[in-house]
């Protein structure tokens, strides 16, 4: 029969490659799907006072495999990347990566990783600005 | 030939396909499915004599009205309540126990007064009184769910005391399936001074119900679990109780006389029924009823029983299978959840989807209830009238197949 969930979403959702948490966040941000109760929480780290690039971006939650594996690929989509372009991921760039039709049912398991990614992002710009004065001064 | 064999051909939706499979519709606690009956009441009354009820002096209006008021009447018998008086139509079960709060409890409670829950509410039932609470300064305090999955009635006669106003509990748990001793709790409430409300949702489809005979003081449902349209409830509250009570709502019908400067109110039930109410709704919740005492309601229970001690029978077998709730189908109705492991409950329900099996999965707004079972979510298998053994069947295929369906692994066995 046909699959269910594509090639993609089914392999992120066995082998997650950036599912855990880091050390040293700058931002964090958590949030749950009213509808299910599915729950995901994304913490990144920027490259610092500069605010260029994402250095790293770590997943959890308990969640479907859509969410969780639309988590992964924005992690991948996000990390090492410049922040104005990890900005721009928008539900159809996610949608283009899962290689998948989501039903409109299942849409939430999507805009729920996009949108705890979109508040951690702005939230670890404004901490590492903060945190880290250009001239490297003391960290917080 | 069992019941569900028997009335099938009566649900014409069960005739389509989903997916290229035959529907097999396991989601009748989300709501049910219509039975002709029903639907050609419905038709009937719109082709024939659809008007505003109560005052349209001319012979739709009185057709009308007469089809409206008539199936106040079948409610009432059908509930076993004393009077017509006590059978206020509402949009549904969360109306009802809003409009039982906005009328008796917001004039019954005061600070400091307790009202006793139960861990296994549906949010309709916790929500509105979370609300009240904060509004009022009341206590809530809660029943707990054994690991069981029944209540602890222990608790109960420790959680009651002289300043519970109010017990609130489901009569079935829309999670569980549980059916909860409503007889005995209320005997223990009403001797602690306490009202009780029921919230009757699930319960109406599968067991017969008799209000009088329970001894509630509030009882509230809906009528599309029960195979009426959507937008159609009631809440039952006893005459004594609702008689000196003021509309919870403004708007016509609920006055006898209007003023400048104020109004006077109109008698039971419609003092609480303002505007126009959903008068082909209620014609539909007639046809339900009359369909339901029609395949008669001992015939119902039974078949329900019979599918939930086949359904148990068959999930227990498959392996790693986590079922929630009690094991005796005696003591339960058809709704059952489950989790398979290592798969979501959403992906399940979404791998039996491809196969024509609709189920439920999530929180099942119950997410008090999630907590205390340690889950996000269960899936969760509900059954109607003409639920068959087949269905049950296809549903457990369905499981030993998902994992296979979903591309995480064999199936198991």
């Amino acid at each position: 029969m046909a699959a269910l969930y594509s090639d993609v979403i089914l392999e992120r959702f066995r082998h997650p490659r950036y599912r855990g948490k880091l050390v040293a966040a700058d931002g964090a941000h958590e949030d749950v799907n009213p509808l299910c109760g599915d729950r995901i929480r994304m913490e990144l780290k920027l490259d610092g006072a500069a605010v260029r690039e994402i250095d790293a971006v770590r997943y959890r939650g308990d969640a479907c495999a859509i969410a969780l594996a639309s988590a992964d690929l924005l992690a991948e989509m996000a990390e090492g990347r410049p922040v104005r372009e990890a900005e721009g991921i928008d539900r159809d760039t996610l949608g283009a990566a899962r290689q998948a039709n989501i039903r409109a049912s299942r849409l939430r398991c999507v805009t729920l990783p996009l949108d705890v990614f979109r508040t951690a992002l702005a939230e670890a710009k404004r901490v590492a600005r903060a945190a880290t004065p250009p001239s490297g001064g003391t960290p917080r | 030939m069992t019941l569900g064999e028997r009335v099938r051909g009566d649900f014409p939706i069960l005739e389509r396909t989903v997916n290229g499979h035959r529907l097999i519709y396991l989601d009748s606690a989300a709501t049910a499915q219509k039975p002709r009956p029903v639907l050609d009441a419905l038709r009937a009354f719109y082709e024939r004599s659809n008007a505003n009820v109560h005052r349209s002096i001319h012979t739709l209006g009185e057709e009308a009205t007469e089809l409206f008021e008539a199936a106040r009447d079948r409610i009432r018998a059908f509930l076993g309540a004393r009077y017509r008086e006590e059978v206020i139509f509402t949009k549904g079960t969360t109306e009802a126990i809003n409009l039982a709060l906005h009328t008796w409890a917001r004039r019954a409670l005061q600070e400091g007064d307790e009202i006793l829950l139960t861990e296994m509410e549906h949010h309709s039932n916790l929500v509105p009184w979370l609300l009240l609470a904060r509004e009022r300064r009341l206590r809530l305090r809660y029943v707990p769910v054994t690991d069981a999955g029944r209540l602890d009635l222990e608790a109960l006669d420790r959680l009651l005391s002289r300043r519970t106003r109010l017990v609130a509990l489901t009569h079935v748990s829309n999670v569980l399936g549980t059916v909860n001793p409503v007889v005995e709790i209320v005997a223990r409430a009403q001797a602690a001074g306490a009202r009780v409300l029921i919230d009757g949702a699930q319960a109406v489809p599968h067991l017969p119900v008799d209000v009088a005979g329970l001894g509630v003081d509030f009882y509230a449902f809906s009528g599309h679990k029960m195979g009426a349209p959507t937008g159609i409830g009631v809440l039952y509250g006893r005459r004594e109780l609702l008689e000196p009570l003021e509309p919870a709502f403004g708007g016509s019908e609920i006055i006898k006389e209007v003023w400048l400067d104020r109004a006077t109110w109109n008698d039971l039930p419609w003092r609480f029924e303002p505007g126009t109410p959903p008068i082909a709704g209620a014609v539909g919740l007639g046809a339900a009823v009359d369909y339901l005492e029609g395949l008669g309601r001992r015939v119902v229970q039974a078949h329900d029983e019979a599918l939930v001690a086949e359904a148990l029978a068959q999930l227990e077998g498959l392996e790693g299978l986590k079922l929630y709730g009690p094991r005796d189908p005696g003591s339960r109705v058809g709704v059952i959840s489950f989790n398979l492991p290592g798969v979501h409950p959403h992906d399940l329900a979404a791998a039996l989807d491809a196969e024509g099996i609709a189920v439920r999965a999530g929180h099942h707004c119950a997410q008090p209830l999630m907590r205390r079972l340690g889950v996000v979510g269960t899936a969760r298998a509900s059954f109607g009238v003409y639920t068959t053994p087949e269905d049950v069947a296809a549903l457990t295929e369905g499981l030993r197949r998902a994992h296979e369906v979903l591309g995480l692994g064999p199936a198991i066995r």
